[in-house]
C-alpha cells in the first residue's frame, strides 16, 4: 500500500469531511431509531409524577398507564387568559413552555374522593424546577406535592424531590384565615417563619435556601394563575 | 505480543497508583468537585468515565495512523462526543431512570481532561489493545479517588454512607447532642481541599514520584 501524505491540505480536508458525515449520519441513526422507546419513557415518567402527587408512589413501569387512566378522570386545557376550556385537547400533552398560553388542569377521582392536580414550573438555583400540586375538593387543603428538578445540586438543592419534603405539604392550606385572595401557602427557612400559622408553611430544605425560595414563588406563582379556575369548581 | 505482558500490565495498573491521573496527572479535578458531594453521584460517574475512556481510547488507536496531525485534537473531540452521545441515547431510551440522574454527569463526561489527556499520550502512539487497558486504568484510578472523597464528604458533610444514616439523630445539636453536620463539606471547594490532602498523603507514601 502506498504511503499516504496524511499531512497534506487535500487528505486533511477530506479526512476531515468524511469523519463528520460518518458521525453525522451515525447519531441521526441512533437519535431516531430510539426517540419512540424515549418518548414513551418519558409519557411513563410524566405520569408517574402526577400520580405521585396523589401520593400514588411507587407504581410501576407497566402498570402506570392502566393506574393513570383509572384515577385521572379529566386533563382539560384552560386558556391562559380566559377560563374558557379549549375542546379537544388533552391536558397531558401540553409542554410545559406553552404553560404561557394554555393551562393543563387534571381532575383525579382516588377512594371516591375528586382531587385537582394543578401543573406548575418555576426556576431554582442552577436549572428549571417543576412540580404538581394536588388539592382537596374543598380548593384549599393540600392532598399531596411532587417536585423535581432539572441540575438541582445533589443532596441539598435536588432534594426536594424526596418525599419527606413533599410530604411535608399534606393537609396545608392555601390561603390563611381571613384572606382568600392572596396565597399564603409558603416554603419558609427554619426559625423565619415570624407570625404564619403552622398550616400555611412547610420548612424548606436545610442548606438550599435558593432552591427551596425557588419552590416557595413557583407554587406562589402557579396556583395564583389557578386561582379562577379553582374558585369555580367549589 | 502476549495480552497480559509486562508494557500492557504496567498501562493498566500504573493509572492505579503512580500514575493516578488525578493524584499524579492532576487530570480530571473539575468534574471531581462537581459530583462527590455524595457517595452514589462518584460512582456512577467514575464507572461511566471509565467506558467512555476505555473505549474512545480503543476507536482513536484504531484510527490513529490515518488521523492528519492538524485537526488531531478535534478528531479526538469528535469521537469523545459522538460516543457520549450515543451512550446518553440510549440510556435514555433503556434505562430511563439511571439516565436521569445522571443528566447533568453525562455532559461532564465530554469536557474530563482525562479523556482527551488519554487519547492524546496513549492512544495516538499505541495499539487498541494496550489504549483499552489504559483507558480502565485511568478511569478506574479516577473513580478510586473520586469514592474517598465522595466517602468523606457524605460522612462528614450529611452523615450518611449512600444514604443510609450513620450518625445517629440524637447526637446532632438540634436533637440536644453536640454534633453538627460540617455544611462546608456539601461545598466544591472542600473537595478541592480533600483532593490536596489524598494528593500529599499519596506522595508522602510515593517518595519517588517527582
Amino acid at each position: 500500500m502506498a504511503k499516504l501524505n496524511t499531512n497534506g491540505n487535500l487528505y486533511t480536508i477530506v479526512y476531515a469531511t468524511v469523519i463528520v458525515i460518518i458521525v453525522a449520519f451515525l447519531l441521526a441513526f441512533v437519535a431516531s431509531a430510539l426517540k419512540p422507546t424515549q418518548d414513551a419513557n418519558v409519557a411513563i415518567d410524566k405520569k408517574q409524577q402526577i400520580l405521585a402527587s396523589l401520593n400514588i408512589r411507587g407504581v410501576e413501569k407497566t402498570a402506570t398507564e392502566a393506574k393513570y387512566d383509572a384515577v385521572i378522570k379529566q386533563a382539560l386545557v384552560y386558556k391562559a387568559t380566559s377560563a374558557d376550556v379549549i375542546e379537544g385537547e388533552d391536558g397531558f400533552d401540553v409542554p410545559s413552555k406553552e404553560f404561557k398560553e394554555k393551562r393543563p388542569f387534571y381532575i383525579a377521582e382516588v377512594d371516591g374522593q375528586t382531587k385537582y392536580i394543578v401543573p406548575m414550573t418555576g426556576a431554582g438555583l442552577w436549572g428549571g424546577i417543576w412540580g404538581y400540586v394536588a388539592l382537596d375538593d374543598d380548593c384549599e387543603t393540600v392532598f399531596g406535592t411532587y417536585f423535581s428538578h432539572e441540575s438541582e445540586t445533589a443532596g441539598l438543592g435536588a432534594r426536594i424531590v424526596e418525599e419527606w419534603f413533599q410530604d411535608s405539604f399534606k393537609g396545608k392550606k392555601l390561603y390563611a384565615d381571613g384572606d382568600d385572595k392572596t396565597i399564603a401557602l409558603s416554603v419558609v427557612k427554619k426559625g423565619k417563619e415570624g407570625t404564619m400559622s403552622p398550616d400555611n408553611y412547610v420548612n424548606g430544605v436545610t442548606g438550599a435556601t435558593l432552591t427551596s425560595n425557588g419552590v416557595d414563588e413557583m407554587i406562589k406563582d402557579g396556583l395564583s394563575k389557578y386561582q379562577d379556575i379553582l374558585n369555580a369548581q367549589k | 505480543m502476549a495480552l497480559f505482558s509486562k508494557e500492557n500490565r504496567q498501562a493498566f495498573t500504573n493509572p492505579l497508583n503512580l500514575d493516578n491521573p488525578i493524584a499524579v496527572q492532576v487530570l480530571g479535578i473539575c468534574s471531581a468537585l462537581a459530583v462527590t458531594s455524595q457517595l452514589k453521584p462518584a460512582i456512577v460517574m467514575g464507572l461511566s468515565v471509565t467506558v467512555i475512556t476505555a473505549f474512545s481510547n480503543v476507536i482513536i488507536s484504531l484510527i490513529r495512523k490515518t488521523i492528519p496531525n492538524r485537526i488531531r485534537i478535534i478528531i479526538q473531540l469528535v469521537v469523545v462526543a459522538a460516543l457520549v452521545t450515543i451512550v446518553s441515547n440510549i440510556l435514555k431510551a433503556y434505562v430511563y431512570d439511571v439516565s436521569v440522574q445522571l443528566s447533568v454527569y453525562v455532559g461532564l463526561i465530554i469536557t474530563n481532561c482525562i479523556l482527551m489527556g488519554r487519547l492524546e499520550a496513549f492512544a495516538m502512539q499505541n495499539g487498541p489493545w494496550p489504549s483499552f487497558l489504559d483507558g480502565v486504568g485511568n478511569g478506574l484510578g479516577y473513580a478510586i479517588v473520586l469514592i474517598v472523597v465522595g466517602f468523606v464528604r457524605e460522612l462528614l458533610g450529611f452523615g450518611t454512607i449512600f444514604g443510609f444514616q450513620v450518625v445517629p439523630d440524637s447526637w446532632l445539636m438540634d436533637n440536644g447532642g453536640l454534633y453538627l453536620h460540617n455544611g462546608m463539606m456539601t461545598m466544591p471547594a472542600m473537595a478541592l481541599i480533600l483532593v490536596a490532602c489524598f494528593i500529599w498523603a499519596h506522595r508522602a507514601y510515593n517518595k519517588d514520584i517527582e
